[in-house]
């Protein structure tokens, strides 16, 4: 079923209210639901948050607009709420963590592959090849830690294999910006994929922002700060791909759009009947907020938010495996690099970069240091071990 | 080498560290100012109990995904057995065992990097304990197997194993924490994992399950062994230095009280 969103109306902002009790409800089960169900909370946690965060700085940069903000970005505090207490206290903050790498591998290679500008697919899976490799370094974290097995999160979704090393991911600024899309010709879909993707990366930093220190062992609290550091990287590279001559109302409009857009893949796909219920409402919440916003574009940049949605809203993001798409991309582009705005071969990185690393990584590799020798087994490393001692 | 007995010095958490402040703060406030806020803890009760009421169980015990399996299971359920429940109590053993030897494997480095003299504890015995953990885990897999489960699946009590073992894991790889710290958590996990053997046992002989019973056996006595073992190296690690001799005290303050700070 397609979705225009001119023709559906939603719910008025002014009808969208919560109590504690509605926004903290019976979370998920770690053990029963669906993986795919933990990576709609987390992925809807991330554009909710990119929600607020926009929204604030928007407010920063507009006076007429501060009360409009203020409202709809009281919702999107509250529906952030209720997405992120979803999640089940029994996961750990490191098994969290590899659930958040399983978004960011699944949901990257599904965008990559729908993305109608090249050069952009190609950011989508250069960033996507460095991630895929965080889910292997956290696993080994986590069987050396924990004494548990990542894929009982995984659910064998995703492969736990070493990708781009993220020893080599550590680069100069100046070779993680990209070029922006053209905003007068890219295509609706390029504009909902970067924004999505980067309130997803964007979310993934501020998580492991926050929870690197709550770690005892100082080889999480190493490898929490080096990849934290590759996200903050991501975020400037996908950040980038946004274009900087949108004004604040219309890129506000895209952010609505942009969660619009979400809620109904979520809606879509959703296995969990509770979950559903929840993005069916949100769905409804959203495009309240979009038909507020485009009145504003109306009223004060005097432009017809048709001319930026022209058709139905884009086939939704699609939430499953990607194996296949993701193992060829590891064989075929491992060993790109980026020099300035341009993806190049290993012989061609940036002189910059490589000084940069050499200096960042010039006492040690937390990343190197925790998965030195792993290889993912069933059941965890010591699995193999056992029965190869026995 | 780090000292296995705290040192005196500028802690501040305590009211006597404040006292013109913490005197401040409990003197004649006005009523204005008093807590307004009606009822007493019982409300926080009520709430929880609420939530105890509606939840939903952390996860179920996975079906037998193989054939073997499904036949191992409808069989002991033909037989007045809940496969699901020994399914379960194995899966939180085999998870207890595999983060048991990731916890001797943080104690390992510790003892290594501290090169600590002051129990009777060797390398010798951290590295049995540590492999014992690791055959116990052996153990429970083959047993999980033997009645048609999945080894490397995690069941409900295993999950909440896990939830249970990360303060103990915090305590143990904190590199700021001595060997006496340390083995105060090993401790824990060892009286936790000795009760845990026993119920399993318990649970194997009531579901008739002759064969398992005899390694668990010789698994529980050897946890036996080492609780035993870690308790007598943690009274020593604690109380290695004659409590006579007097706490050190840094070179921040010295024995007579402190100055009030604020």
């Amino acid at each position: 079923m397609s979705l225009n969103l001119f023709s559906s109306k939603g719910y008025a902002p002014d009808q969208q209210r919560f109590t504690w009790r509605d926004m903290v409800g019976k979370p998920i089960s770690k053990l029963d639901d669906d993986a795919f169900t933990r990576v709609r909370i987390i992925l809807m946690n991330g554009i909710e948050n990119e929600a607020l965060r926009f929204q604030h700085i928007a407010a920063r940069m507009s006076r007429d607009l501060r009360l409009s903000l203020a409202q709809i970005r009281r919702t999107e505090q509250h529906q952030a709420t209720m997405v992120n207490w979803l999640l089940g206290p029994d996961h750990s903050p490191l098994e969290t963590t590899i659930a958040y790498e399983q978004v960011a591998i699944e949901v990257t290679a599904a965008v990559a592959q729908r993305e109608p500008d090249p050069y952009i697919a190609q950011a989508y899976r250069f960033g996507m090849l460095e991630d895929f490799d965080h889910l292997y370094r956290y696993s080994a974290l986590l069987d050396r830690l924990e004494g548990k097995d990542a894929n009982n999160i995984l659910q064998s979704y995703t492969d736990i294999l070493p990708g781009r090393p993220t020893v080599v991911e550590h680069r100069a600024p100046q070779d993680d910006l990209r070029e922006p899309y053209d905003r007068t010709t890219a295509a609706p879909l390029t504009r909902l994929h970067a924004l999505l993707i980067t309130a997803a990366e964007f979310q993934t930093h501020d998580y492991y922002m926050n929870i690197g220190p709550l770690f005892a062992d100082p080889v999480a609290r190493q490898l929490y700060a080096e990849i934290a550091s590759i996200e903050e990287q991501h975020v400037t590279q996908y950040g980038s791909l946004l274009n900087p001559e949108e004004s604040v109302l219309e890129q506000w409009l895209m952010h609505e759009a942009t969660e619009v857009y979400t809620y109904y893949s979520c809606v879509e796909q959703e296995t969990n009947p509770r979950v559903k219920a929840i993005w069916e409402r949100f769905l409804d919440y959203e495009l309240g907020h979009f038909h507020h916003v485009a009145e504003l574009f109306k009223q004060y940049e005097k432009r017809d938010p048709a001319e930026l949605f022209p058709t139905d809203l884009p086939e939704p993001v699609r939430f499953a495996s990607q194996r296949d798409f993701v193992r060829q991309v590891l064989a075929q582009e491992v060993d790109l690099r980026a020099n300035g705005t341009q993806f190049v071969p290993l012989a061609q990185e940036s002189r910059a970069s490589i000084d940069y690393r050499d200096q960042i990584n010039s006492e040690g590799s937390p990343s190197e240091t925790v998965a030195a020798g792993y290889v993912w087994t069933p059941g965890t490393e010591l699995n193999r071990k056992v029965a190869v001692a026995v | 080498m780090k000292e296995q007995t705290p040192s005196m010095g500028m802690n501040r958490t305590g009211v006597q560290m404040s006292p013109f402040d913490a005197s401040e703060m409990t003197r004649a406030t006005p009523p204005s100012m008093m807590p307004a806020t009606p009822g007493d803890d019982t409300m926080l009760a009520e709430m929880r109990r609420s939530y105890i009421e509606e939840s939903d169980p952390l996860g179920s015990v996975p079906l037998p995904g193989t054939f073997t399996g499904a036949v191992t299971t409808g069989t002991q359920m033909l037989m007045g057995n809940e496969p699901q429940l020994l399914l379960d109590k194995l899966g939180e053993r085999l998870a207890f065992e595999r983060t048991g030897t990731r916890l001797y494997d943080a104690l390992i480095s510790k003892f290594e990097a501290l090169q600590d003299n002051s129990t009777s504890m060797t390398l010798a015995d951290l590295q049995q304990i540590r492999q014992d953990e690791a055959r116990h885990f052996a153990i429970v897999a083959e047993a999980i197997t033997s009645v048609g489960g999945d080894p490397t699946s995690q069941t409900p009590c295993a999950d909440l194993a896990g939830v249970e073992a990360i303060g103990l894991m915090q305590a143990v790889t904190d590199p700021r924490t001595n060997i006496a710290q340390s083995l105060h958590a090993i401790l824990l996990a060892e009286m936790a994992d000795n009760a845990g053997w026993e119920m399993l046992i318990a649970l194997a002989e009531d579901q008739g399950q002759g064969a398992m019973i005899t390694d668990f056996t010789v698994a529980l006595d050897e946890e036996r062994s080492h609780l035993q073992r870690v308790q007598r190296w943690y009274e020593e690690a604690t109380l290695g230095k004659p409590i006579s001799a007097g706490a050190s005290v840094d070179n921040v303050s010295d024995v007579s009280p402190s100055q009030p700070l604020h």
